[in-house]
């Protein structure tokens, strides 16, 4: 990875020990990199918590912006200047509950933009309260006798509001999040990457996950690739998360334009 | 400069005036009554080579006008109290980070819902104290049409200076009154500063105008923006001392031009007695009606708010001239009279006059109530 994508006078980072932001930012550098994108025309937005305080880690021009509200200012960005790269640095809480109203617009409008969600189940800034991803029955500081609400489907909601691209991948498996990353961010439309990573701190010892690092292994046994997944019936697939890529509509092509048809 | 008349609504004037002023991205809600300024932005940013995006509410409307404003755009938003409510924590973002704004409200009546066709002057308040914290904004009222197009022009310019959120507060009436303007060909136009050399870049640094020049985003500068506090790295900080230097930059950079952003307008104060402080379209009656009383002899006057905040008491004090009643006109409970209060304490009679049932103060009406007051 290129260090000069770092702005390594910010560092230390404020996560905790064993936090898995760090990966998927690590990630995230990376697809830009093989992509050969010009670090001058790569813009990054994020909102409020933990993983919106990658951005400023990094060398590129970054905007911290507030709680919820990284997408339409990306969405200004972008549409000021479509010839930037404008990727969207978001977590579960700030993506898709205070967040989640602009998340379904500006996939519906397919804005050329990519969303990164650091998804860690959990609030972590704030002290490990329920989100919007927190797992059903799951014990947070909001949920002492566990989670009574179901969680979003991110790749669902995404994919159902109209996103042309959604992936889902873990840190444990670095390459295939890179690559996913990497598609998201070469595709032409709105694009969301479900990055699943952990949070030793609060839902994984709330939740007797174990360490950081078998949470980080734990990954190859509940996270299935979609290609294996497809071949299993659904009572092997219960518990599972399945990884891969599920939505990739080419701009202008008959799938794209029957979408709102179809609505209508 | 030449001029040519054309007839113009309120709201279209706000739109006509931001386009000139050079205005290239509009971000919206509908929301009654400053609807029109989307639908003329909808029809006018592709023909000027803008771009028109309606967003799913007010919050997104702000904070996309913010992302377009860092990426170097002129940018333009209109709403009304329940709308501009939803925008305050992108107002105080826009504060934050020195975007150059410009937000358009068209006050409405009430509080909630209250009653979206009928005028009022209740959000005169929120302008400078909606959103949370410490933070200084510029509020300019127009009271014609006329007003409308040329500080929309004026709030665009001031924005890019100053890099701070202005605000263009209208009223329901002057949003819908249609009047022949002055249309000046062409206009003043102020660009904000950037920066020139990328060795040493500091977004935040500043010379003695205490505006910083912040490089627009894609431009090779490489910029943190964030609402936290920040010094002028632009990187977070929670050092006390660079929180109270910001916060006192943000206000002083303001309050240091305060010849160039406060106006008046003022109508025979000098030897005036009586003299209504008003501003929008309640300044409308009031001119009538000095008139009237001015020809039954009475010494009246007028001082009209075309700059509301920043809010500088002593030159409110000095333009007031030595009248000893002070009528405070308004279409709320008492907002602007405050502040007339705050300067005069009780040196003056200050005297509040308020409607709140959604209906305009007529000149008639300000007769009689100087009357049945013994004024």
């Amino acid at each position: 990875m290129r260090p000069d994508f770092l702005r390594c006078e910010r560092l230390p980072n404020i996560w905790c020990p064993g936090c898995g932001n760090g990966i998927v930012l690590r990630a995230l550098l990376e697809a830009i990199d093989q992509l050969q994108l010009d670090p001058d025309k790569v813009v990054l937005v994020s909102g409020i918590g933990c993983s919106s305080r990658a951005p400023a880690y990094t060398a590129f021009d970054n905007v911290h912006t507030l709680h919820g509200r990284a997408i339409p200012v990306a969405t200004g960005i972008k549409m000021a200047n479509p010839d930037l790269t404008v990727i969207v640095v978001t977590g579960d809480g700030d993506g898709s509950a205070i967040g989640g109203n602009h998340l379904i617009h500006a996939a519906r409008r397919d804005v050329d933009i990519t969303v990164v969600v650091f998804n860690n189940y959990n609030y972590g800034m704030t002290g490990g309260q329920a989100s919007p991803l927190t797992p059903s029955s799951s014990i947070t500081t909001t949920t002492p006798n566990g989670n009574l609400d179901r969680p979003f489907d991110l790749v669902k909601l995404a994919a159902g509001a109209g996103a042309t691209y959604v992936a889902r991948s873990g840190i444990y498996f670095t390459k295939h999040l890179v690559d996913h990353l990497k598609k998201a961010i070469a595709h032409d439309g709105f694009s969301l990457v479900d990055a699943v990573a952990q949070c030793p701190t609060y839902f994984g010892r709330f939740n007797k996950k174990g360490s950081a690092g078998q949470m980080v292994t734990s990954q190859k046994d509940w996270m299935v690739l979609k290609s294996v997944a497809e071949k299993k019936t659904p009572e092997e697939l219960v518990g599972k998360t399945i990884i891969g890529e599920f939505v990739k509509i080419e701009r202008h092509s008959p799938a794209s334009a029957a979408a709102p048809k179809e609505q209508a | 400069m030449s001029e040519k008349m054309v007839l113009m609504q309120g709201n279209e004037a706000v739109a006509e005036g931001a386009i000139a002023a050079g205005v290239r991205f509009y971000a919206g809600y509908p929301i009654t009554p400053s609807s029109e300024i989307a639908e003329i932005m909808a029809k006018r940013m592709p023909q000027v080579g803008g771009t028109f995006m309606q967003m799913e509410d007010e919050i997104a409307s702000i904070m996309a006008i913010v992302g377009a404003s860092m990426a170097g755009k002129k940018v333009l938003t209109a709403t009304s109290g329940p709308g501009f409510s939803l925008m305050q924590e992108g107002l105080g973002y826009a504060c934050m980070v020195e975007a150059p704004i410009v937000i358009l409200d068209s006050m409405r009546y009430g509080p909630s819902t209250g009653m979206a066709t009928k005028v009022s002057q209740m959000d005169l308040m929120q302008t400078r104290w909606g959103t949370h914290g410490d933070h200084w904004v510029i509020v300019l009222s127009p009271s014609s049409v006329e007003e409308s197009y040329q500080l929309t022009i004026r709030a665009v310019n001031l924005a890019e200076k100053y890099r701070n959120p202005v605000i263009v507060l209208s009223d329901e009436t002057i949003s819908h009154l249609r009047e022949p303007i002055g249309i000046s060909i062409p206009p003043t136009i102020v660009d904000r500063r950037l920066p020139t050399k990328k060795a040493g870049y500091l977004p935040y640094k500043t010379d003695e105008s205490l505006v910083p020049t912040v490089a627009n985003v894609g431009t090779g500068f490489r910029t943190s923006f964030t609402g936290l506090v920040h010094g002028e790295s632009g990187f977070q900080t929670a050092n006390g001392h660079v929180a109270e230097a910001l916060v006192e930059r943000l206000r002083d950079k303001l309050f240091n031009n305060l010849d160039d952003i406060i106006q008046f307008e003022t109508d025979r104060v000098e030897d005036a007695d009586i003299l209504f402080m008003s501003f929008g379209i309640t300044a409308r009656g009031v001119s009538e009606s000095v008139e009237s009383l001015r020809s039954h002899g009475r010494k009246a006057g007028s001082l009209r708010f075309i700059t509301l905040f920043p809010f500088d008491d002593d030159r409110v004090r000095k333009a007031a001239g030595n009248a000893r009643t002070i009528v405070v006109p308004e279409l709320n409970s008492g907002q602007l009279v405050l502040l007339v209060k705050r300067v005069f304490g009780d040196s003056r009679k200050v005297v509040p006059m308020n409607k709140i049932n959604g209906d305009l103060i007529s000149p008639q009406e300000i007769l009689n109530f100087v009357r049945e007051e013994n004024l």
